[in-house]
């Protein structure tokens, strides 16, 4: 019982005991299902008739810049704001009439982190099992299973405040998981974290979805995407622009290879055009071109063949990144 | 699981401040003990020698002290109550976001209502208990009927509680706290009726401060726990409280709805 494993994995059956009721028309195995929804903030869309399924032990992401709309999608999800317009359906209920019975099986991971600076790192997990009704013996069990699950054993008796950025986010993630969810949504779960933390939470969250925990990941990072999502869509300015996973979406927005060339400015102000004929695609972007091409040496070596000078190159694969940058024109992050 | 669909559900939110206050009660039952005992040494034992040779007849021929420390009681659970309803709640709505945590339970807003009531309603109750083990202390009661003062106490409290709490939950930070003090608490405290009777006021003055909840709360104590002899407007003030306590209620239910669920 006190080894985790056994108590986390008993999330397995409780999916596929048929739980689930369904008012809705949703398959079994479609835990969310949105259909033009929407969210409006007065005159602002936020979230602008959105169509997605998540299906049970996916890890589902949401990848889109700053404002593009995915924590106001999320916390429609979460039963947390009311959607506007459109049609949710989460673990077969409805977030408006049934909201406090879909949170009692949802885990929450908010962008900003809002553990109780009060209390301490352990009473942060028993005071949110008591919100979950969970009887007090077997709160103190999950408790300690889930500290050493995001490995803060340690630190159960210390005050929340001097913790970590990365550990912060662990005891978030492990608060998520008090009630035995069998749905986890995580915005932005390693935003603002050094990279050594972001891998740590990247390993836990793997071995959530390894007991077969659906995941939902919002992010603003393509390798995040890339890393940890089955199935992710692409949002940009309220409203999803692609959907697949992340190598049937590089497959068809992308080449499988890219060649980034700087140039000096005198050389990129004489190319009229010049490049267009060795790649598939050219995207100037201010400190680089980017050539879309299968083969990337390939392409290079016919520059090199124009005698065209270069000041670096580099051939690499396509990643969402690239995705994004044909679809919308800008990068993620900018 | 059918966490949140019972009243009692508004217990856990008052569970997690008392955790919270299990650390630092000590030192607050401890000022809750000190100030009474300042106050009525200073200004009922102190002061009050002066009043006594000059007209006890507008006290209803109580000596100051005895009609100054209910007052106090009183007043001291408005400040309490107006002092938890503005920054403890604000920092729980944006500065940490507790209930935006706790709302991603099966808790609803309604249970942070009632959660915070509650706790209001426990502090309130030893904040008056204490103070009230101090009035016996100075000889002030009269007769066992003073112990009702803890309930009076207690509502006037909840009055002033949810009503800033409506106010709280309408203010983007705490700027406009410094007003609430400076403009309502403070005089409140000073011209309801605490120090002197209000029909010393000017009469317009006197008029508004027969309207505020601490005139009403401060009469209700009082007259607990000297067993006055106005008895027949015991349910007037009673009522104004209930009333009072019932409207800014619902007000701090709907504000704080509208600022935690968009
Ligand atoms: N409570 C709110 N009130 C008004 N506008 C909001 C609110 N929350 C989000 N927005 C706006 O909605 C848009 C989408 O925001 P958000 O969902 O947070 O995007 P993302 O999470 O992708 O960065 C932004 O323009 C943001 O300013
Ligand atoms: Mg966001």
């Amino acid at each position: 019982m006190l080894d985790g494993r056994p108590a986390l994995g008993r999330m397995i059956p409780a999916l596929t005991a048929g739980t689930i009721s369904a008012p809705m028309t949703t398959t079994p195995d479609v835990l969310i299902r949105a259909r033009a929804l929407t969210k409006q903030f007065g005159a602002l869309t936020a979230v602008d008739g959105v169509d997605f399924d998540v299906h049970v032990g996916e890890a589902f992401g949401f990848l889109g810049p700053n404002g593009a709309g995915k924590t106001s999608t999320m916390r429609m999800i979460a039963c947390s704001s009311p959607m506007s317009s459109g049609e949710l359906s989460v673990v077969g209920m409805n977030p408006t009439k049934q909201g406090a019975q879909i949170k009692a099986r949802l885990g929450v991971v908010p962008q900003i982190d809002n553990l109780d600076a009060e209390l301490t790192v352990l009473e942060n997990l028993l005071m949110y099992a008591r919100y979950f009704d969970i009887p007090g013996e077997s709160a103190r069990a999950r408790a300690a299973e889930l500290l050493d699950f995001v490995q803060l054993t340690d630190r159960a008796n210390d005050q929340v405040e001097p913790l970590s950025g990365g550990m912060k986010r662990r005891l978030t993630i492990a608060r998520a998981l008090i009630n035995e969810p069998e749905l986890i949504l995580l915005d932005e779960p390693t935003t603002g974290l050094d990279p050594q933390a972001r891998h740590l939470v990247w390993d836990r969250l793997y071995r959530l979805k390894s007991r077969g925990v659906t995941l939902v990941i919002t992010t603003h990072y393509m390798d995040e995407a890339e890393q940890l999502c089955d199935r992710l869509v692409v949002m940009d300015h309220a409203k999803i622009v692609a959907e697949g996973s992340p190598r049937e979406l590089i497959e068809r927005y992308s080449t499988r290879e890219v060649l980034e060339l700087r140039l000096t400015d005198a050389t990129r102000a004489s190319l009229n055009g010049r490049l267009d004929s060795v790649a598939e695609r050219v995207e100037d972007l201010p400190d680089r071109i980017l050539l879309y091409a299968a083969d990337g040496e390939q392409a290079l070596e016919k520059i090199h063949a124009q005698q065209i000078p270069i000041e670096s190159a580099l051939v690499r694969r396509s990643t969402l990144e690239d995705v994004f940058l044909r679809l919308t024109g800008r990068t993620l992050i900018e | 699981m059918t966490a949140g669909t019972s009243p009692l559900t508004a217990l856990r939110v008052t569970q997690r401040n008392l955790l919270v206050y299990r650390r630092t009660w000590r030192g607050s039952v401890f000022g809750s003990f000190l100030t009474p005992l300042l106050y009525l040494g200073a200004l009922g034992v102190g002061l009050g020698s002066f009043i006594a040779a000059q007209d006890t007849d507008a006290l209803g021929g109580f000596t100051y002290l005895q009609f100054l420390g209910p007052g106090l009681l009183a007043s001291t659970c408005m400040q309490t109550a107006s002092f938890e309803a503005t920054f403890p709640i604000m920092g729980k709505i944006s500065w940490r976001r507790n209930y935006e945590a706790i709302l991603a339970t099966p808790l609803q807003v309604h249970h942070l209502l009632f959660g915070e009531a509650g706790w209001m309603t426990f502090r309130l109750t030893s904040i008056s208990t204490v103070f009230l083990i101090v009035l016996v202390i100075f000889g002030i009661p009269t007769s066992p009927l003073a112990l009702l003062a803890i309930p009076a106490a207690i509502l006037t409290g909840l009055a002033f509680f949810l009503a800033i709490m409506a106010f709280t939950a309408t203010q983007k930070n705490d700027a406009g706290f410094a007003a609430i003090f400076r403009f309502v608490v403070n005089p409140l405290f000073l011209f309801s009726g605490t120090f002197f009777p209000v029909d010393r006021l000017p009469d317009g003055l006197e008029f508004i401060a027969s309207l505020t909840p601490l005139y009403h709360g401060v009469a209700l104590v009082r007259g607990v726990v000297l067993a006055g002899p106005d008895l027949a407007s015991w349910p007037v003030h009673l009522a104004y409280l209930v009333v009072f306590s019932s409207i800014a209620g619902f007000l701090a239910y709907t504000t704080l709805r509208r600022r935690l669920v968009k």
